[in-house]
């Protein structure tokens, strides 16, 4: 069942329902064969654009193109796309086998075709067992299972995902989070992924394009969303904890820094991830001083959570053996590339370092 | 603190309806099962047990017969009629074409008015040559027709009375239920190829099978319990054609005087109903629920 994927170009989408503007024009491309994850916070309009890849819903501007051809108007079964549903949308009323195969009837593939392509894809989700069963009568994860055998089973070269893990548990989630990339690198299938959640997008993507209301924030490679965040919003967005972003009148910025940027020094805002950050500091590039609210233990690292001197509040994971005790004035830095600077007024990435 | 009732008050709370229950079902039902049995009193004679009889008669009745036949081709015929009907109008309303609020109003119409009243309104529609039937009839160039007057046509057109006052309520039903399916099924469905109408039938239609039974249901209970149009519109005719069992029971009781006979109907008539809620709620445990 080795399919080759489509290559997906998405060009200044726009959705519009009624008055309301969901969509504002966005843009993106993947390879054939490639993982693109479209992540952003609840109601930013993620399921709106998978739908309007899918033509479930119409358009209101700009162009989809699959394998080069514009398919904006073509209607949503002749697009040859599969897609798994956040509910998993499984016919109650049929068994595994009738709901896997639900496609290949309806296009009238004969009947020992039909069996064989059942067969192949229930070993590969290893759905054996479970084939005369009804949905109701599975676990959230086997019903996930048998949502993703639906769509392999017809072979499509492009498949979209709407948030296909949020309803499975924690450990499940890596399991099939796994699975899910595995098949999609296996077989060659170009996947679009939707989720809100920033290290599934993360660890799964080849390509993460970072919604905020109804616009595309930033497009990269995971790592580029991580070492270079284009917006504060970015920044904000991706990892966990977030970026630390402090006033200039909470860090002590190294000679020059401040002069160099055009504008009023008090515009910037410094950003630095909690894992970057070193206590002792050390040597460090910047530094700022601070009292230790709370320090929460997570194991392999602790987080402190830390106030400056003018009351902002910021995080700092710390790996090291001592820990500094409650209410402790210390002193934290980081080196110049850990540092992102943004502009508070537009919210964009200035003076980018190193 | 003691959310008990006290005993006094929970007697009399149980009491109350149970009485209720006693006085206007059960000791009717037990009455004119005893009354089968006995045959009717008159100025000369009082009544006296006659074991049997009346259900001898029963059988030997080939009125009775001719009107078990009516009954069944109604209510055979109102079910599947008034079952498509409903879910046409629910369709047609829960589309996104303009007016639908006008059509649920108006579809909904005949189930807010009376029977009696939706018998006079048929009445006048089918009326030969004047009625808005005949006139239809005639811009197709057919002879008109006098629908209540003809033993082929009179049962028929009772049919379509009580489809057209029922049909409004069960589309209620059936919108409800198709607001409830969920939309992603459909969707699922339409990317693997399936059209419009085969969605309809493969994920639409079996979703609505609870609905579907209830209704089935309802419209079978109706088909024995509504005869108010039968008794202003035809009284059972031409030659009985459009007689059924209650009107049957109306007239023999009620026309004739036959208390005893009309008894005996009665019985017949609560076994009857009694042996189809066996089977429907069979029919609804093994089939009405997927979860
Ligand atoms: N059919 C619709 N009619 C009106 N508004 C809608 C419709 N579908 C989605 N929206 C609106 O569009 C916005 C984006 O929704 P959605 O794409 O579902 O967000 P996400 O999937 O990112 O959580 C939301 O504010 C939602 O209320
Ligand atoms: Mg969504």
């Amino acid at each position: 069942m080795k399919s080759t994927g489509a290559s997906l170009s998405v060009k200044g989408l726009k959705k519009s329902w009624g008055p309301t503007e969901v969509l504002t024009g966005i843009d993106f491309d993947i390879e054939p064969g490639g993982f693109l994850t479209l992540l952003g916070p609840s109601g930013c309009g993620k399921s709106t654009a998978l739908r309007l890849v899918s033509g479930l819903d119409e358009v209101s501007g700009g162009s989809i193109l699959i394998d080069g051809k514009d398919v904006t108007k073509v209607p949503a079964d002749q697009r040859n796309i599969g897609m798994v549903f956040q509910n998993y949308a499984l016919f109650p009323h049929m068994t595994v086998a009738e709901n896997i195969a639900y496609g290949l009837k309806v296009r009238k593939v004969a009947k020992p075709v039909r069996e064989a392509s059942l067969e192949r894809v229930a070993e590969l989700m290893s759905l054996g067992p479970l084939l005369d069963r009804k949905p109701a009568q599975l676990s959230g994860g086997q019903q996930q299972r048998v949502a993703l055998a639906r769509v392999l089973v017809s072979e499509r070269p492009l498949v979209l995902m709407d948030e296909p893990l949020s309803n499975l548990d924690a450990k499940l989630r890596t399991e099939i989070r796994s699975e899910i990339k595995a098949l999609n690198k296996s077989l060659g299938i170009t996947v679009v992924y939707v989720t809100h959640d920033q290290s599934e997008a993360l660890s799964m993507s080849d390509t993460v394009v970072l919604m905020n209301a109804g616009r595309v924030e930033q497009v990269g490679t995971p790592k580029e969303l991580y070492d270079v965040p284009a917006t504060v919003f970015s920044a904000r967005f991706i990892g966990t904890p977030p970026m630390n972003l402090l006033a200039v009148a909470d860090v002590s910025l190294p000679d020059g820094v401040a002069a160099s940027y055009g504008n009023d020094p008090a515009d910037l805002l410094i950003g630095v991830r909690p894992e970057s950050m070193q206590f002792p500091a050390g040597g460090a590039d910047y530094s700022a001083s601070c009292r230790i609210t709370s320090i929460e233990y997570e194991g392999s690292v602790s987080l402190l959570h830390l106030t400056s001197k003018s009351g902002a509040s910021f995080i700092l994971s710390h790996s090291g053996d001592t820990l500094p005790s409650l209410e402790e004035k210390i002193t934290v830095g980081w080196t110049q590339s850990a540092a992102h600077l943004f502009s508070k007024r537009t919210g964009e990435r200035v003076l980018t370092s190193s | 603190m003691n959310n008990r009732l006290s005993i006094r008050l929970a007697v009399i709370m149980l009491v109350i309806p149970c009485s209720l229950l006693v006085a206007f079902t059960h000791y009717p039902a037990i009455q004119a099962l005893i009354n089968s049995f006995w045959n009717n009193s008159s100025s000369r004679r009082p009544s006296r047990f006659s074991g049997i009889e009346n259900y001898q008669a029963l059988m030997e009745d080939d009125r009775l017969a001719q009107i078990l036949i009516n009954s069944t081709i109604y209510a055979l015929g109102t079910i599947p009629l008034a079952i498509g009907l409903s879910i046409g109008m629910a369709l047609l309303v829960n589309s996104r074409l303009p007016g639908t609020t006008l059509m649920r109003l108006s579809f909904f119409m005949p189930t807010m008015l009376p029977m009696i009243a939706v018998a006079n309104i048929w009445l006048f529609f089918y009326a030969p040559g004047i009625g808005l039937a005949s006139q239809i009839l005639e811009v197709f160039g057919m002879p008109s027709i006098n629908f209540l007057g003809r033993t082929d046509t009179a049962l028929a057109s009772m049919m379509f009375v009580a489809v057209w006052k029922e049909a409004g309520l069960f589309m209620i039903f059936y919108l409800a239920a198709l607001q409830s399916v969920p939309t992603n099924l459909k969707d699922a469905a339409k990317l693997e190829g399936a059209s419009a109408l085969r969605v309809f039938w493969d994920v639409v239609m079996p979703l609505l099978r609870p609905t579907t039974i209830f209704v089935a249901v309802n419209a079978l209970i109706n088909a024995f319990r509504l005869v108010d149009h039968v008794i202003v519109m035809t009284e059972g005719g031409p030659n009985n054609s459009s007689a059924l069992l209650l009107y049957y029971i109306y007239e023999v009781t009620f026309r004739q005087r036959d208390f005893a006979y009309g008894a005996t109907l009665t019985v017949l008539m609560v076994g009857l109903l009694g042996l189809l809620a066996i089977v429907q709620y069979w029919v609804l445990n093994r089939k009405a629920h997927y979860q």
